[in-house]
């Protein structure tokens, strides 16, 4: 490809041109223009921007999380129907999809339902609950948490731009696998695409993980020890630890690829000495961490659930920690275990399989507690239980065909089969969505003061659980039956279709699920007077975050409260202890758009890498290091908030 | 308090960077020998320049802890003029660098070379670029000594920059130990 040195590799030709992309543009203008009458005609524009874009209130980042998470997963789903329907029609003929179109599908549903869906919403979670359950007033870093935010967006905003500049994603499956990443078999952009999008996100995720980290060690209410922190607390540190050590190995693999591209280095090339299997060891180091990145956080919420609803302390607190710390460290130690076919030999295969089949220890400690804290209490099923039971019913399920595909030998049968598809969807769906929709459940009266809608919120739980079993035993079976997976077509002799077909119906009924979700939603809203929880502690809940009023006061606790068991508001509410009202002055941090200015300078550095501009690539650069340095000399970056003004404020909430 | 915990979350940045460092230190120890018929290490590389480079660099090390001393000690002069020592170290240490590699590059063995060299290349500008990071940070620590009473927060900033400066330095012992001291021994 020829390159221009003001614009690249960009051309005309690089404007949209098929159905798709057009469409896509059509649309994302559309939504865009839509938006900005809205907020034109409200006169809005003042309020977006101070009140939400700029704020470092981490309830604010976690609702902007949340809301780019809900986009980017309606983006996820329309992927995934798009998968389904032409796995279902291409028997014998090549369906309504082009080989390429369909490659690029699958790889971009794979990034953002790992990258921004299911991290998106871990993380909008906790950045709402984890400062209370702590009980404190924000996070470590407030300006680094508005500044993780906004790369994660410009990586959402980057990977979908495609659409508009360029016209097609990378078709590589969503780990960009070498040597199809590499340049000899993929001249264009669209695996630049890929890299850089999930290069801002990373390092979007990297801060935030440092973050996290840095407020649960150092920002926890006196008295509350290691060993007195909530569950998702403690999982979500767990996580934390993983994302730290892990995401750097994403950025410097996708990175050497990235040379390999643009300056023809030959990390994991085919010829001049690369080694194209060193990728794949380097990718799935970060990669298999990443899984329980994924589910680790879920895990928490699912114990805090759990412990809520069958009013009764959490059973094995400490092997419940335990277990936490044990999956973390064993999922450093199997990353093999997804390429056992790459011929490593019988010992190195024999050592990672079985401390794959290690990892179901930890994990069943955690589902015998949660069956026994059910078992010793008193169950009350409301919606979020309904999450929680199906999740152990899928968890126990997925985590079976996972040790069995732990053994080497049985893996072999089944290797890049829908088998693994299944297998992997059952984990990520069973354990981390529906950790979300149960976390989102269960935290939403906090998070809104008004409870959603229990008919709606079981009647969706059903859709999906039922919408999974109909769309994945079938993969199940096809994975036996010899279906690789990524398959754009096959001979209608194999006697597939009818079960892609079963399948299909199965995601229709998730489909369902995700419609009754978003019905939900707005007929809760409608209702909010009728919903709506006036004490702060709609369910009789165990740990801080129900202390504060529903929603919480921008400062979270007037006072900072004092902890000595592991269920500090369970035991104030046993006691009848009330809250304090000596106030104290206190400082908060002040909202700041140079997040969105590093971002934005990020987001066109990006750009301008993906499409081979040096100039931009520096200017974006130099835009994002001077914001940084002009941010280092502002001395003030935090305003105090005095003792009256705090008193002024809890009488007008009606607490003072 | 607050400084305290910046100071430790720079920590766990450095652990992250340090990781990021382990990955293009195990890619170069894989691809070390994959010469693909072009030279390697031990006919590349000249010890003497290579210990200068290091000579360099540790002293800017010493100098830069002299000049956190007179932060501390509250004398402006003396730290601007120790880090300004430390700077020059600093960039001569980059100026030989990228010599070396430009007269890799004009004769003939650049980065696209072989594997082996793709990986040294990367490392060890990996490495640069942080110098190079760290020197822009350096200058504007000393304007910030320059400029803002040495608070305690002010102090914490340069001593996160300080921090920075002596991670590289060790970075550079493990490069000079595996890239160059292993291609001249092995």
């Amino acid at each position: 490809m020829k390159k221009n040195f003001f614009t690249g590799k960009l051309t005309f030709e690089s404007l949209p041109d098929h159905w798709y992309t057009i469409g896509g543009t059509v649309f994302i203008i559309l939504v865009g223009l839509i938006v900005a009458f809205i907020l034109t005609k409200k006169k809005r524009w003042k309020w977006l921007w101070k009140k939400w874009l700029t704020s470092t209130d981490p309830k604010r980042i976690g609702t902007m999380y949340m809301i780019f998470a809900g986009l980017m997963f309606f983006r996820g789903m329309l992927d995934a129907g798009m998968i389904w329907l032409q796995q279902s029609l291409a028997a014998d003929s090549q369906g309504y999809l082009s080989s390429d179109h369909f490659q690029q599908i699958f790889t971009s549903h794979g990034d953002i339902m790992v990258f921004f869906v299911t991290m998106g919403f871990f993380f909008g979670l906790m950045n709402w609950i984890i400062p209370l359950q702590i009980g404190a007033r924000d996070l470590a870093f407030p300006f680094l948490n508005s500044l993780g935010l906004w790369l994660t967006v410009s990586g959402g905003v980057l990977l979908n731009l495609f659409f508009v500049i360029g016209g097609q994603f990378a078709n590589t499956g969503w780990l960009a696998i070498t040597p199809l990443s590499e340049l000899e078999f993929n001249p264009g952009v669209r695996v630049d695409y890929l890299i850089w999008s999930l290069q801002l996100s990373g390092l979007g995720s990297l801060l935030a993980g440092i973050n996290f980290l840095v407020t649960i060690i150092k920002k926890r209410a006196p008295g509350m020890t290691l060993m007195k922190m909530p569950l998702f607390v403690w999982t979500s540190l767990c996580a934390m630890v993983l994302i730290i050590s892990a995401f750097p190995v994403l950025t410097a693999t996708t990175l050497l690829l990235w040379l390999d591209r643009v300056l023809e280095m030959h990390f994991f090339t085919a010829g001049f000495g690369g080694n194209q299997m060193m990728y794949i060891n380097l990718i799935w180091m970060w990669g298999h961490p990443e899984v329980y990145i994924l589910v680790l956080p879920a895990f928490g919420m699912f114990s805090e659930i759990v412990a809520t609803f069958s009013k009764n302390q959490i059973s094995g607190y400490v092997s419940m920690v335990w277990a936490a710390i044990m999956i973390t460290v064993l999922s450093y130690l199997v990353w093999l275990h997804h390429f056992f076919t790459m011929g490593a030999g019988a010992n190195v295969n024999s050592f990672f399989g079985i401390v794959t089949m290690f990892i179901a220890i930890p994990s069943g400690v955690q589902v015998f507690n949660w069956i026994l804290t059910m078992f010793k209490g008193r169950v009350q099923f409301q919606s979020p239980m309904y999450w929680f039971v199906g999740f152990l019913i899928l968890f126990m399920f997925g985590g079976m065909a996972g040790v069995f595909m732990a053994s080497p030998p049985a893996d072999f049968q089944v290797h890049n089969s829908l088998f693994l598809v299944a297998h992997f969807h059952t984990m990520i769906v069973g354990v981390a969505l529906f950790g979300i929709f149960a976390g989102t459940t269960y935290w939403f009266p906090k998070i809104m003061g008004f409870r959603l809608d229990e008919k709606l919120g079981k009647r969706a739980f059903w859709l999906w659980f039922v919408g999974y079993f109909v769309s994945f035993i079938p993969l199940y079976i096809l994975g036996f039956m010899g279906a690789t997976r990524r398959l754009d077509h096959y001979a209608s002799s194999t006697h597939w279709q009818p079960l892609f077909i079963i399948s299909t119906i199965g995601f229709v009924i998730i489909a369902c699920g995700c419609f009754t979700q978003v019905m939900q939603l707005i007929i809760s809203y409608k209702k909010r007077k009728e919903f709506s929880d006036q004490t702060g502690d709609p369910w009789d809940g165990r740990t801080l975050e129900w202390m504060t009023t529903s929603p919480p006061p921008f400062y979270n606790f007037a006072v900072i409260p004092n902890v000595s068991t592991r269920e500090a508001f369970w035991e104030m509410k046993q006691k009848k202890l009330p809250p304090s009202k000596s106030y104290q002055e206190f400082e908060l941090p002040k909202n700041t758009g140079m997040g969105i200015y590093i971002s934005v300078f990020a987001f066109f550095a990006g750009f301008a890498l993906v499409w081979h501009i040096p100039w931009l690539a520096l200017l974006g650069a130099l835009g994002a290091l001077t914001c940084v340095i002009i941010r280092s000399f502002d001395k003030h970056t935090e305003y105090m908030l005095t003792a009256e003004e705090i008193e002024r404020v809890e009488s007008s909430r009606g607490q003072g | 308090m607050v400084s305290d915990s910046k100071v430790f979350g720079f920590w766990v940045y450095l652990m992250t960077d340090l990781i990021v460092f382990a990955v293009l230190f195990s890619a170069f120890i894989v691809l070390r020998n994959n010469t693909f018929g072009g030279p390697s290490g031990r006919e590349l590389f000249s010890m003497p320049f290579v210990l200068t480079e290091t000579l360099l660099l540790l002293t800017s090390t010493f100098t830069c802890s002299l000049g956190m001393l007179f932060v501390h000690r509250n004398q402006k002069r003396s730290a601007i003029f120790w880090f300004l020592v430390t700077f020059v170290c600093g960039l001569s240490f980059l100026g030989m660098e990228l010599f070396e590699f430009s007269e890799l590059v004009k004769g003939g063995d650049s980065w696209q070379r072989s594997a082996f060299l793709s990986s040294f290349f990367t490392l060890v500008g990996t490495h640069g670029f942080h110098i190079s990071i760290g020197l822009i940070w350096m200058s504007v620590a000393m304007f910030r000594i320059y400029l803002c009473p040495l608070t305690s927060d002010v102090i914490s900033k340069i001593f996160r920059m300080a921090l920075f400066w002596h991670f590289l330095d060790i970075v550079w012992v493990f490069i000079f130990t595996v890239v160059y001291g292993m291609g001249h021994i092995l």
